[in-house]
Formats: C-alpha cells, sequence, structure tokens
C-alpha cells in the first residue's frame, strides 16, 4: 500500500526471516533463570560501578568512626575494643546495607522493565532471588573491606580462618533472609525516598539498641530487655563467638530459625504483592 | 505451529480500578487471530491498563478475557508463554547494551549461552541496530530504542504480541520503520495489538479498530466504518486573499454541505468532508466563482475529531492528575 522508496535500514525481509527462524528451547528452570538476573544485576555494576561506594567506603567510615569515637570511651583501649566491637560493626555494616536491595528494587521496578519480566513465562521469584544473591556479592565485599582494615588495626580473631569464614557464612544467610523485608517495603513504597526512611526507621533501633557497642547489663533494665531480644545482639553474639572460638550453637540455631522465619513469611508476601503490583 | 484460533483475544466487561479511578470500566473486545487490531484513544482512556491485564501483569476487577483461548487469570502461565509485550515505557533496561539486554532475554527463554549470544546477533542484524549493539541502550535515539523494544519481544515468535503506543513520540521515518516491522509480523502470523492516539497510524495498519473512552469501547469497526460516521477528514485552505473568505465559505457550503469554519487565520477556512470525492469538485468550483487557493490539504480526521463526531466533546486528557472533572460520567463519592 504505502511503497517506500527510502531505503530502510529495518528490511522487512530481513525482520521476516529473523522471525520464521526461532524455535521456542525448553523452559529454563527457577534456578537457572534466578542466576540470569544475577548477572544482569553485575552488568549493572559493570556498568555503574558507583553503586560499590556503600560497600567500601561506607563500611571504612563506619569502622574508623566507632572504634576511635567509642573505643577509647567505652573500653578504654581500641586495641581490646576492636576484637569486640569488630564483629559487631561487621554485622552492622553489612545488615545495614541489606536495606539497598529495596531502593535498587523500587528505582529498578519505577522504570518499567520489571513489566517485561513478569511478562515471560518464567518462575517469577527469580526476579527478586536473582538480585538478593547478587546482594551476596555486596556483603562479601563489604566483609572483606572490614575483615582487612580490621586486620591492618590490629583485630586477631580466636578462630582463625574457618572461625571467620563459618561467621561470614551465618552472616550471609541472615542478610539474605533480612533482604526479603526491603523487597516487600520496595515493592510497596510509593518513591525510593519513602523506602530509605522506612528501612532507616527500622534499622537504627535494630543496630544501635544491641549489643554491637555496649554490653547489655550496663543497661537500664527496660532497656536491656529489648536488647537481649533484638536478633541483631543474638547474630552479633553468633557472630563474635564463631570469630573467637567460644561456644555459641544456642545463638546460631536461633538466627538459623529467624532466617528461615523471615524468608517463610515475607518470601510469599512479597510475591503476592509483586505479582499484583500495578 | 499456530493453533486455528478464531480470535486471539475475546475479552467481556473487563474491569480494573485504581482508588477511585475507573481506569477500565468493562471493556469488551475481540481481536481476531492473524489480524492487526488497534485501540485508539486519548491519554488516561486505559489503553495500557487493558494491555496489562491482557498480559497478565494485572489481575481484572472484574469481568473475564480469554487470550489465545487462555483465560488470563487461571491460565496465565499458559498466556504468558505465547504472548509477549512491548510496554509503553521503557521495556529494556537502559543500563545495559543492547547486545546484553537481547541476551538477557534469551537466557531468559531458554538459549543455551552460545545460542542466545547468536540469537541476539541475529536480532540486532535484522532491526538494523548491529553499530549500536555494544552501547547502553540510554544513548539510543527514540527509533532506536522502539527497535530494541520490539526486538526483545520477538526473541521467540510470539502468536500474539502486544504493542503500547508503539509510535509516539518517534519521528515519521521512524514511525514507518516501526510500521514495516508491524507488517512483518502479521505476515508471519502473529496477531498484533496496538493501542496508539493517531487515527492515520490506526488506518494504515489496523485490520479492525476500537476507539476507547474512560476504560469502555465506545466505537468499534474497520477503519471504513469508523469513518463513515466521522467523516474521511477535513480539507484545510489558504485563500491568496483574504477578502475573498466569504465568498469561498459560500461556494464550499454550496459545494460540500458541511459546515465551514473560518479559522484565526484570516486566509483561511477548513470545511469536514464526509466524501473525498467531492472535493475536487468543490475546488473546481473555487476557481470557477474566482477565489484563488494559495494551497490546501485534505487530512484524515485527528483522533480529536474522532472523539468530537462520536462522544460531542474533545479528547480530553483523562489521566486523574489533571483531568478536567466531567461531570456526567462519574462522581459518586464526593
Ligand atoms: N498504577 C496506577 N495507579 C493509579 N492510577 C493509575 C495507575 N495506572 C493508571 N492509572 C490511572 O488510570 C487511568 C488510565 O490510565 P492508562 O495508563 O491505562 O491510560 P492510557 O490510555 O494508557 O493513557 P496514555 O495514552 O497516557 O498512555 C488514568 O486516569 C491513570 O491515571
Ligand atoms: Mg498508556
Amino acid at each position: 500500500m504505502t511503497a517506500t522508496t527510502i531505503p530502510q535500514p529495518v528490511a522487512q525481509e530481513a525482520v521476516r526471516t529473523a522471525l520464521s527462524t526461532s524455535a521456542r528451547p525448553a523452559r529454563p528452570s527457577g534456578l537457572s533463570t534466578s542466576l540470569t538476573f544475577w548477572w544482569r544485576a553485575m552488568l549493572k555494576i559493570k556498568h555503574v560501578p558507583e553503586q560499590l561506594f556503600d560497600v567500601t567506603a561506607f563500611p571504612i567510615m563506619f569502622l574508623l568512626m566507632f572504634t576511635y569515637l567509642f573505643g577509647g570511651a567505652l573500653a578504654g583501649s581500641t586495641g581490646a575494643y576492636l576484637q569486640e566491637v569488630l564483629p559487631g560493626i561487621l554485622v552492622m555494616t553489612v545488615t545495614w546495607i541489606t536495606m539497598y536491595t529495596g531502593l535498587t528494587l523500587n528505582r529498578d521496578i519505577a522504570k518499567g522493565v520489571h513489566d517485561r519480566f513478569r511478562s515471560l513465562p518464567i518462575w517469577r521469584p527469580s526476579t527478586l532471588v536473582g538480585p538478593l544473591l547478587a546482594d551476596g556479592v555486596r556483603y562479601t565485599m563489604a566483609s572483606a573491606v572490614i575483615l582487612g582494615l580490621g586486620l591492618v588495626l590490629g583485630f586477631r580473631p580466636g578462630a582463625g580462618a574457618a572461625g571467620v569464614a563459618a561467621a561470614l557464612g551465618l552472616l550471609l544467610v541472615f542478610s539474605f533472609s533480612l533482604s526479603w523485608i526491603w523487597t516487600l517495603v520496595g515493592l510497596l513504597m510509593r518513591s525510593d525516598n519513602a523506602v530509605f526512611a522506612v528501612s532507616n526507621m527500622v534499622m537504627f533501633p535494630l543496630t544501635f539498641v544491641s549489643n554491637v557497642f555496649v554490653a547489655p547489663d550496663t543497661l537500664p533494665s527496660w532497656l536491656e530487655a529489648f536488647v537481649k531480644v533484638n536478633p541483631i545482639t543474638i547474630l552479633v553474639s553468633a557472630i563474635r563467638g564463631l570469630m573467637h572460638g567460644q561456644p555459641v550453637g544456642g545463638e546460631i540455631g536461633v538466627v538459623f530459625a529467624i532466617s528461615a522465619a523471615l524468608v517463610a513469611v515475607f518470601g510469599p508476601l512479597t510475591m503476592r504483592v509483586y505479582r499484583n503490583k500495578a | 505451529m499456530h493453533t486455528q484460533l478464531e480470535y486471539a483475544i475475546e475479552a467481556a466487561g473487563l474491569v480494573k480500578h485504581f482508588g477511585r479511578t475507573r481506569a477500565v470500566d468493562g471493556l469488551d473486545l475481540q481481536v481476531r487471530a492473524g489480524a492487526v487490531y488497534g485501540v485508539l484513544g486519548p491519554n488516561g482512556a486505559g489503553k495500557t491498563t487493558a494491555i496489562r491485564m491482557l498480559a497478565t501483569l494485572l489481575q481484572p476487577d472484574g469481568g473475564a478475557a480469554r487470550v489465545l483461548g487462555h483465560d488470563i487469570v487461571t491460565e496465565a502461565d499458559a498466556v504468558r508463554s505465547r504472548v509477549s509485550m512491548t510496554g509503553q515505557f521503557a521495556s529494556v533496561d537502559e543500563d545495559l547494551t543492547g547486545d546484553e539486554n537481547l541476551v538477557l532475554l534469551c537466557r531468559l527463554l531458554g538459549y543455551p549461552r552460545r545460542e542466545a549470544k547468536a540469537r541476539a546477533g541475529e536480532l540486532l542484524d535484522a532491526f538494523g541496530l548491529a553499530d549500536a549493539a555494544s552501547r547502553q541502550v540510554k544513548t539510543y535515539s527514540g527509533g532506536m530504542r522502539r527497535r530494541i523494544d520490539i526486538a526483545a519481544s520477538i526473541v521467540v515468535t510470539p502468536e500474539l504480541i502486544f504493542l503500547d503506543e508503539p509510535t509516539t513520540g518517534l519521528d515519521p521515518r521512524s514511525r514507518k520503520q516501526v510500521w514495516e516491522i508491524v507488517r512483518a509480523l502479521v505476515a508471519e502470523g502473529t496477531s498484533v495489538l496496538l493501542t496508539t492516539q493517531y487515527l492515520d497510524e490506526a488506518d494504515q495498519l489496523a485490520d479492525r479498530i476500537a476507539v476507547i473512552d474512560h476504560g469502555k469501547v465506545i466505537a468499534e469497526g474497520t477503519s471504513s466504518q469508523l469513518k463513515a460516521s466521522v467523516g474521511s477528514g477535513a480539507l484545510h485552505l489558504r485563500l491568496l486573499d483574504p477578502a475573498q473568505r466569504l465568498e469561498a465559505e459560500r461556494v464550499l457550503l454550496r459545494a460540500l454541505g458541511t459546515p465551514i469554519r473560518l479559522e484565526g487565520d484570516p486566509a483561511a477556512l477548513s470545511a469536514r468532508v464526509a466524501d473525498a470525492q467531492r472535493v475536487a469538485h468543490a475546488l473546481t468550483e473555487l476557481s470557477n466563482a474566482g477565489v484563488a487557493v494559495a494551497d490546501f490539504a485534505l487530512g484524515q480526521p485527528s483522533l480529536d475529531e474522532v472523539f468530537l463526531a462520536l462522544t460531542g466533546r474533545p479528547a480530553e486528557d483523562q489521566t486523574d492528575d489533571d483531568a478536567p472533572a466531567d461531570a456526567t460520567t462519574e462522581e459518586v463519592a464526593a
């Protein structure tokens, strides 16, 4: 009908050929698509490396600030204090950066590309699981920065490399589980600012009103009660114990239980919201 | 491989509310398989919401629809594996390169790594994007964006493709390219549902058109049926001498038999024409009467004119944030 004489970079023929040659491959597994979304997150780090600021500069700042600011004041000497506080700061930093999960998801969805992902015949949670796995890489980087700097400053884990590795493993499990809260928040809030505000409101009391900086028994009893049931406190005790070779089997069990509960509650809830996201 | 289905889409009474906004308000659609169906409507009419329900991205609040024979709610997965959709806004990842985007989709659709790479290359070539393959999509022009969006939708050939305003904001050349792609898709047997704000686009591409307004279909038919009810277009005239305008108006009124509008430009007038044949006659009459015409154009009716003819009011923006309250339709709760 409309015979165009202008040469077209898009040739009808080429498009038709590209169409007819494609036969649908077998449907990939949920693991495979999750790994593909993990790969996407890695590509985004490659293209936008500024994203790594919060897992490099932020931990360094936290460690230096809290060791030297509180270290002298609370424990008399920074050297002794570091042995106690470093595992705490590690937990605090890594759990703190879990909230970027929600921020990233919120921004990603606002751009619209998730409509395409949600219209694909794939295991739907992989869209969210993939980035969470990629966050594991970020948490590991942050941990490496803190441990590296800590070693330079005089941190000496009593249980050696094996203890540190076990502690990191536990921390990653907990952080992955905690991230499901932020994916839910990221889906529910209308803007990334709101996500940030909500996450801060949760993370401030959780991390500061814990045993990261002070021993709970030095606190007034009502505060002590909260600190003792705070999951972050239990996690910090477990991590400290693992790093210094103290028996913390009970705490580890509780951390696993809390992690399982977080995924069991927030996983399905998040998927429900994601499915019906307008 | 395509099943012999009569209808690619059958929707009855689809409803979707957002708070008090009735974005889609009882939408009925019947889209024949193997053809292009156009959904025409102004901003906020509910086009995107309707498409997102049909593509299983949104659960309807009421009504039902079958896409390629599958229920969009209970058989959403079956629908997803047979349709694909190109959203109105970013439908690929702007931070990734064109190549990475396509490889990503190939992998998600089950291509092994090497085949994914090959398929992505094939598509980039076919869509004239090979040179831009390793550039981030955010550096693409509007036309290139649209092409990669569509390429991403045909990694595996869908039986039905949704294109949400595929040419809005494109220059005429890029629009033509998208049209060519749509024609290629149909030629290979894919059914197409596209939304647009331009009647001429629907006219060029679509076998049937539904006009929607406030989430409902207000007119449906082929483009000629639609134009028959609207008038085939408008004649725009400019005279050499503005002093002859009243004379021109008199001649045109007699020749065309439709109301003549005097434009703001003192030398210009325009008229709705029901039948393009009469335009030639009218122009001859003008020259017989000694009225000199500087230029004239016969345009297709705009969406505004379609709306004016169908609803008696212009196609206002219906998005809720700046919608001029239309007292006749809703406002139940105050
Ligand atoms: N997620 C949402 N939340 C609240 N309101 C929404 C949402 N999506 C759409 N709406 C409202 O529903 C109505 C229909 O919107 P929709 O996007 O479907 O229109 P459209 O025809 O696609 O418009 P456009 O031509 O501007 O793309 C509008 O009033 C819009 O503001
Ligand atoms: Mg829209």
